[in-house]
């Protein structure tokens, strides 16, 4: 039988879930990197035992954490002193160093970006939010960072170089969210190698399609009535998730600060599909591991108050789409719930039923063994989850 | 023989119990100190200086001889109780959170 891995990031360590194939029962492991912020843990869909995760702190700074066995244990990749040393015996200090590409050879100048009150303000590195396991080399991982870029690593996470052309996109025009400037969602397309989508807290979609080199805006049809001065702008956007079913790679759902939004030709334009959702403000979104045009959200009120609208946790699963959506609250909590589901922290799995799984800044990871028909939580307690992803292994 | 004390969490990064013990040529200085400290356990790199402009990071204080050095030149020869091994320097994490 299949066992089912849960990877839990959360604010004050990481956690591995197991289950079998039921996902009745669940092993809670941990905590790993107790008292550090564990933005995101995930595995190499080319070797799920390969494990990346980012571990970060406010006084201590970034560390990549690795495993290979799948969560036993875990070592800084390119931290032996053999790593570190040039040839002429001087430390290089490539470990754990996400250091932005302004080199006159490959790089583009380091400039400003907007900061909240519209001033500029220098790039500076602060952390990793998101990893992303190349889909055929478990060496090779992305990773997006604040203040946003995307730095990618072919050594299983030694050393990092930075993809400084997405910064050339009106760079000086990117702004941070409630979060930060953060580069958080990174999107790989299997029939594509050379395209890669990524997404900005406050600039919004882009892509390339020659591997990394050279990127794109794609945000046309997104509006940002109250957060930009021009609506439509180029660049601005504050999207908060992007998400794709690996048969149709032309086909994206984005939950952006307010509404869910669709694309049927990989970014070139975009669509409103909030329909019947209550509020149209979320963080997170998945989609069905078998039915492409099913797709998850977790609408919370709005984006100064992040809970769910009546205190009553519900996840909206739409099975045409989007624009027509069904609450789903059996086994949720349906009153006094004040939680909310950011952004890294909804998964699916592959098993049929589909099993859907979402983590609360109040410390709960909810499961649903039936595509969401039911869910019950798997802990109740842990720190505020920051991320959730789903690993089968047979 | 330099002693030096890390906050926990670093102790966790770099598999130590208790204090680190480094041998220093030269001149004792938090430079030289922190030089050893990296050059011992490399993963601590980027954790009390930044990678690139290794300035102390901002929520790191050092401690010796019940004295604040956090703002001296990382040139500055740490006390001679330092130097000697008498008294270790603390590296600290600010003090933030409740």
């Amino acid at each position: 039988m299949s066992t089912v891995r849960l990877l839990v990031g959360t604010r004050k360590g990481a956690f591995v879930l197991t289950s079998n194939g039921t996902r009745k029962k669940w092993d809670v492991g941990g905590p790993h990197f107790a008292g550090w912020e564990l933005y995101h843990l995930t595995g190499s869909p080319a070797d799920p035992n390969r494990l990346y995760a980012s571990q970060t702190s406010g006084w201590f700074g970034q560390v990549i954490q690795r495993s290979d066995d799948g969560g036993k244990t875990w070592h800084a990749p390119g931290t032996k002193p053999e790593d570190l040393m040039g040839p002429d015996g001087t430390p290089k200090g490539e470990s754990n160093m996400f250091l932005y590409d302004a080199s006159a050879e490959t790089g583009v100048p380091l400039t400003t970006h907007q900061h909240y009150d519209g001033t500029q303000r220098p790039w500076e590195f602060k952390r990793v939010w998101h990893l992303e396991p190349s889909l055929t080399d478990p060496d090779t991982v992305y990773a997006g960072v604040e203040d946003a870029a995307l730095f990618r690593s072919t050594d299983g996470g030694r050393t990092w170089r930075e993809l400084p052309g997405l910064r050339e996109v009106k760079g000086h025009l990117w702004q941070p969210g409630a979060g930060g400037m953060c580069l958080h969602t990174i999107v790989l397309d299997r029939s594509n190698p050379q395209r890669i989508y990524s997404a900005v807290s406050a600039a919004g979609a882009f892509r390339t399609d020659d591997g990394g080199r050279t990127w794109r805006a794609i945000n046309k049809g997104l509006k940002s009535q109250y957060e930009l001065p021009d609506p439509n702008a180029d660049v601005g956007h504050c999207v908060h998730r992007i998400a794709m079913h690996p048969s149709r790679p032309h086909v994206l759902f984005m939950q952006k600060h307010w509404d869910v939004m669709r694309s049927d030709d990989a970014g070139e334009s975009w669509h409103e599909i909030s329909g019947n959702l209550p509020t149209d403000f979320g963080f997170p979104i998945a989609v069905h591991a078998h039915e492409p045009e099913t797709i998850y959200v977790v609408p919370i009120k709005n984006d100064s108050e992040h809970f769910p609208p009546d205190g009553k946790l519900r996840v909206y699963r739409s099975r045409t789409g989007g624009h027509e959506w069904e609450a789903l609250t059996k086994g949720l909590p349906q009153r006094n719930c004040y939680v909310n589901i950011l952004r890294d922290a909804m998964a699916v799995d592959s098993l049929d039923a589909c099993g859907v799984y979402f983590g609360t800044t109040g410390g709960q990871v909810y499961a649903s063994a039936d595509a969401g028909d039911s869910w019950e939580p798997i802990v109740r307690d842990l720190p505020p989850v920051l991320s959730v992803e789903a690993q089968v292994l047979s | 023989m330099i002693r030096v004390a890390l906050p926990a969490h670093l102790r966790t990064l770099a598999r130590v119990n208790g204090e680190v013990a480094l041998d220093i040529e030269g001149p004792v200085t938090l430079c030289s100190v922190l030089d050893a400290l990296e050059m011992r356990h490399p993963m601590l790199r980027g954790t009390v200086r930044d990678h690139v402009t290794r300035q102390r990071r901002p929520f790191i204080r050092f401690f010796a001889c019940e004295q604040d050095l956090s703002h001296e030149s990382p040139d500055t020869p740490l006390p001679e109780a330092v130097a000697q091994g008498a008294e270790p320097l603390l590296i600290v994490g600010a003090m933030a959170g409740g």
